[in-house]
């Protein structure tokens, strides 16, 4: 992976009046308990990670664990309390309000849960408002938002008001938004909650395709552990302020770090979220069959293909070369087998 | 018992209220009191007794403790007064440059800054008043009078009415459309016709000046406020007292520190049309999601940015009714600040209900009116236009309003030529209509009013005495009777029943003050031509509200009568019910329940709007019919709703039974209004007002309080 876009080093959010002091004498080791005798409660409790460009963190955790409150102290929305925040080497904490207005004009996008449309702008004018607000031209600006209006698929609905507007379709609004000055970081706030499953769904394969389209490096909150998985490079779960566990869905759903973690993996159906490469035995028997998997396989897609088979299956990559091998033994123990035992 | 047992409070209430009676009964009246006529007080009499303190002498007529407390706070406004005084004439005295004789002259800077602000709001008006009217005061404040009697060209004109009149009604198509355009036009027309134009034109730039000037102090206030916890919390306390204060007290104080004029009344217009301004503009700001802020914020705005461009449209709706209000307040000041020399409409009604020329006061009336909602009308459809970018236009499309405006000054000069011509030597009617050369409807309607007096004079004069000496009498007497202990003791228990001690505390103050001020009898007899109208009006308000809402149309309908009702001046209610009832207090206590109906009915109708629908099905699924659903689902959970319209009702009561003072009346209002005429009313005035505000302030703590409550128990707070 290339350089780190976004870099936290023990973030710490904590609220409450004297918090800073607080956590200067807790020296780093911050305990929920004590502060909040203290009347400070923890929002963000040691956050260290970096997202690197192009890949998607989803931040997942349930309500009241800190996860919204982490971006906002990566977006600055609040000022963190303790701890580093670089965006692409850039010291978030000491940027002064002018550079912080700079950097959200032109590196930053964000989309809301609650969608946060302007009531009184249109469709068209909503989308545009990050650039004129950036100071570009009415004309020019109203052009690059209707470029946004068809890349989010709203076209002939540009000058409908928000109210006008179902939940999916505003939310495409604000997604279009957040992209019309084209940043590089994206945020993404539990954007998909406040809608309807089915939408959920079709807003989630959108997404998925713009991403594919656009490459931008995005942090991405969920509350929705299968949304999670279905979406994220890595995953980071949170619990209480504190990140339990940074990996990536297939380590997740293999090795939850933790009791709490693990709670989330039970039920995931794993042949629906892993990938053959995910559970392949790396050494290469000379005993294959004829049959070959790509490595890239969905577990679902080929567990029919390899079941039938008596032989181990031999893996290929993108080139048509082996590089591991499987037995239908294995998708039948990864599949219904117990849930403790890992690769 | 078991009963008791069951509801605790009600037991409370009822001891509370034995108690009160008990000390009503315990508390003979004293032999030497007498309700004293207001002419009798002013006259030095030999039983008064009096203390000094602050070196100013307090008269007073002593009783019992028990029975009425002794005015210790007599003095306030005698030392308000000099106080005032001192700081107009003698605080800081400082060296200002005199443009008129050319030399440094020492002012006090109270009194500098008071003329100073004197002449620009003059100036401000003038500008407006000579553009539509015509004048030179306005080139000689860039020139001197030597250069305009040299060049008597120089003198505007004044723009014919046509052309106002196609002015109004083109912005008005261009901010709304045909119907509104339509409206501008005929209330133009009207008014030129019915030979207004005059007055109505110094009407408009007194508010042309004040409106907009009282909204942008409102809004900035607002804002401070929002921004900064310190400026909120030093506002606060004003606030509150100035949406009960009676806007004639403030009329006093104006008088003294700006003097006598249109300059003054835009002065104590905005001191009045400010403070819901303010309120309003913070509650918008207050209602605005976090997330939007974030939105905003992420957008890339500065700090102006996001005022202007989130947070100000986002809290539009708000705002709207802060506007709203501001233009009802000002042409509501419009009329009462002719008391302290304001030109217009309003000076015109207040001559004509004076002569009792109910005809020329209807008509002055019905402009005012007429105005009120056409700007109404304007300044919403203006705040909620939209830009389109797609139109296509051309560049006549684009301009065509300019374009018709254009044409319209051409054609409205040649016929105002054409008059000159036509017209030759008389009045050009294409010019100006003079004042009293139109049409005038007003002997028509005073021979109404004769033929009105004429046919039913028996049946409203019966009317009148059954209504005076069985319910209004006794009334006022039962009100009188209550020594000051027990009614401490009934609002502070009530207080403390309702919202604990720290309501009790609260009320408890606001009482105190009326009860140590002279005046508290007439604050009885305020409070209880106010609990009169306040009754009536509840009961029509309720039963029309919950009556309208029953259909969709009839709801509609209902609350848009309640938005034109509420546009009218204050003053305009008192011409009707003199045309019926002449000057009787029956006059002030129907204009009083006409007027606080509307809050009344608007509550009611809102109240039982905003019941979720879920539980209207869940209770026609349990099977009531509509009378119980109204009894046991709607009301109750309306209930809240409906107190706060009760809250509003009463100090719009307060409101009308205070300017009822001009019909004659004996309570505080009375006094407020001598005050005006008074060399040393000052004080007097705003002691006065702070009593009437107080007043509404002790029902206002103690409703909000239980709505509170009452709404967290209901779980919709």
């Amino acid at each position: 992976m290339s350089e780190a876009v976004i870099k936290c080093e023990a973030v710490y959010k904590i609220f409450g009046e004297n918090a800073k002091k607080m956590l200067q004498d807790s020296n780093g080791n911050v305990d929920a308990k004590t502060f909040q005798e203290n009347g400070c409660i923890v929002g963000v409790n040691n956050a260290s990670f970096e997202v690197a460009k192009g890949e998607m963190l989803v931040v997942m955790g349930l309500s009241g664990s800190g996860k919204s409150t982490l971006l906002r102290c990566i977006s600055r929305l609040t000022d963190a309390t303790g701890g580093k925040i670089f965006i692409e080497g850039q010291d978030l904490l000491n940027l002064n309000n002018k550079e912080l207005i700079e950097l959200r004009r032109n590196k930053m996008g964000m989309v809301f849960q609650s969608f946060a449309l302007l009531p009184h702008k249109t469709v068209v004018e909503n989308i545009a408002f990050p650039l004129q607000i950036k100071g570009i031209k009415t004309e020019e600006s109203i052009n690059k938002a209707m470029e946004m209006v068809k890349l989010v698929g709203l076209d002939g609905r540009e000058n409908y008001f928000p109210r006008e507007l179902s939940g999916g379709q505003q939310q495409r609004v604000g997604i279009a938004r957040s992209l019309a000055v084209e940043p590089d970081i994206w945020f993404l706030d539990e954007p998909f909650s406040a809608l309807d499953p089915l939408i959920r769904k079709e807003m989630q394969d959108e997404f998925l395709r713009l991403q594919e389209k656009l490459q931008k490096t995005i942090m991405f909150i969920t509350h929705d552990f299968d949304e999670a998985l279905k979406l994220a490079d890595r995953i980071a779960i949170m619990k209480d302020g504190i990140i339990e566990q940074l990996d990536t869905p297939a380590n997740i759903v293999l090795n939850p770090a933790t009791e709490y973690v693990r709670k989330f993996t039970e039920e995931v159906p794993r042949e629906k979220v892993l990938l053959i490469e995910d559970v392949m035995d790396e050494s290469i028997s000379n005993n294959l069959g004829d049959v070959k998997v790509s490595k890239d396989e969905i577990i679902e897609n080929v567990a029919e293909k390899i079941l039938t088979q008596e032989k181990s299956v031999a893996v290929i990559d993108e080139n048509n070369k082996t590089v591991g091998s499987i037995n239908p033994t294995k998708i039948i123990n990864t599949v219904f087998g117990g849930r403790k035992n890992g690769k | 018992m078991e009963f008791l047992k069951k509801y605790p409070k009600i037991f409370q209430w009822l001891f509370l209220l034995i108690v009160f009676f008990a000390l009503c009964f315990a508390i003979d009246v004293p032999e030497t009191y007498k309700f004293i006529r207001g002419q009798a007080e002013f006259v030095k009499d030999p039983n008064q007794s009096s203390y000094i303190f602050l070196g100013k002498e307090v008269r007073y007529y002593a009783f019992d403790v028990f029975w009425r407390l002794p005015p210790l706070l007599g003095w306030l406004p005698i030392w308000i007064n000099d106080s005032l005084f001192f700081l107009m004439n003698e605080w800081m005295p400082m060296e200002f440059w005199n443009e008129d004789t050319q030399e440094f002259k020492t002012r006090p800077i109270v009194l500098q800054i008071s003329r100073n602000l004197t002449a620009f709001m003059t100036f401000l008006i003038e500008l407006i008043r000579e553009i539509l009217l015509g004048g030179l005061e306005t080139i000689v404040a860039f020139t001197s009078w030597d250069w305009i009697d040299a060049n008597p060209w120089a003198e505007l004109p004044g723009l014919p009415w046509t052309i106002v009149a196609a002015g109004f009604a083109i912005l008005a198509y261009k901010l709304s459309g045909i119907g509104l355009a339509l409206f501008a036009g005929l209330t133009m027309v009207y008014i030129s016709m019915f030979g207004q134009w005059k007055p109505s034109m110094q009407t408009l730039s007194f508010i042309l000046v004040a409106a907009p000037l009282s909204f942008i102090f409102g809004l900035t206030l607002g804002i401070a406020a929002y921004k900064s916890k310190r400026v909120e919390k030093a506002l606060y306390p004003i606030l509150l007292v100035m949406q009960t204060m009676p806007q004639y007290a403030v009329l006093v104080p104006a008088l003294v520190l700006f003097g006598v004029g249109d300059h003054a009344a835009v002065i104590i217009t905005m001191v009045v049309a400010v403070p819901p301004m303010i309120l309003l503009t913070l509650l918008g700001l207050r209602a605005i999601p976090p997330e939007v802020i974030e939105a905003g914020r992420m957008s890339g705005c500065n700090n102006w940015q996001l005022m202007s461009k989130v947070l100000i449209p986002t809290a539009r709706r708000d705002i709207l009714i802060g506007v709203n209000q501001v233009i009802m307040v000002c042409f509501s000041m419009a009329v009462i600040s002719a008391f302290i020399g304001a030109k217009g409409l309003g000076f015109n009604l207040l001559l004509a209900l004076n002569q009792l020329n109910i005809g020329l006061a209807l008509e002055a009336g019905l402009c005012i009116s007429l105005i009120a909602i056409l700007l109404d009308k304007m300044s919403l459809a203006w705040a909620n236009k939209q830009v389109d970018y797609f139109g296509n236009l051309n560049f006549f499309q684009r301009n065509k309003n300019l374009l018709f405006f254009s044409i319209t000054v051409i054609i409205g000069i040649l016929l105002a030529y054409f008059g000159s011509v036509y017209f030759k030597g008389g009045y050009n009617y294409l010019f100006e209509v003079p004042h009293n050369k139109g049409i005038s409807t007003a002997d028509f309607w005073n021979k109404g009013v004769d033929w009105i007096f004429d046919t039913f004079f028996v049946y409203i004069k019966a009317f009148n005495t059954w209504l005076i000496q069985e319910v209004l009498q006794p009334m006022r007497a039962l009100y009188l009777r209550m020594p000051a202990v027990a009614t401490l003791v009934l609002v502070v228990g009530a207080g403390y029943l309702i919202g604990g001690i720290r309501s009790a505390l609260v009320v408890c103050g606001l009482t105190l003050f009326i009860a140590l001020s002279p005046w508290w009898d007439r604050a009885l007899v305020t409070a209880y031509m106010a609990t009169f109208g306040v009754i009536v009006s509840c009961i029509i308000g309720f039963t029309v509200g919950t009556l309208c809402f029953q259909n969709k149309h009839s709801a509609k309908f209902m609350l848009g009568v309640c938005d034109i009702f509420q546009t009218f001046p204050s003053f305009v209610y008192l011409i009707p019910v003199m045309m019926l009832f002449g000057i009787t207090d029956t006059s002030v206590l129907i204009a009083v329940i006409v007027y606080a109906t509307i809050p009344a009915t608007r509550y009611t109708i809102e109240g039982l709007r905003s019941v979720p629908a879920g539980l209207h099905d869940a209770a026609t699924m349990s099977g009531v019919n509509k009378f119980q659903r109204l009894t046991k689902i709607e009301f109750p959970l309306a209930f809240p709703h409906m107190m706060l319209g009760i809250n509003q009702t009463i100090v719009f009561a307060l409101f009308m039974v205070i300017i009822g003072a001009f019909i004659g009346t004996e309570d505080l209002g009375q006094y407020i209004l001598k005050a005006l005429s008074d060399k040393n009313g000052a004080g007097i005035g705003l002691t006065l007002g702070i009593c009437v505000a107080f007043i509404g302030l002790i029902f206002d703590n103690l409703i909000r309080t239980w709505v509170e409550k009452r709404k967290k128990h209901l779980g919709i707070a």
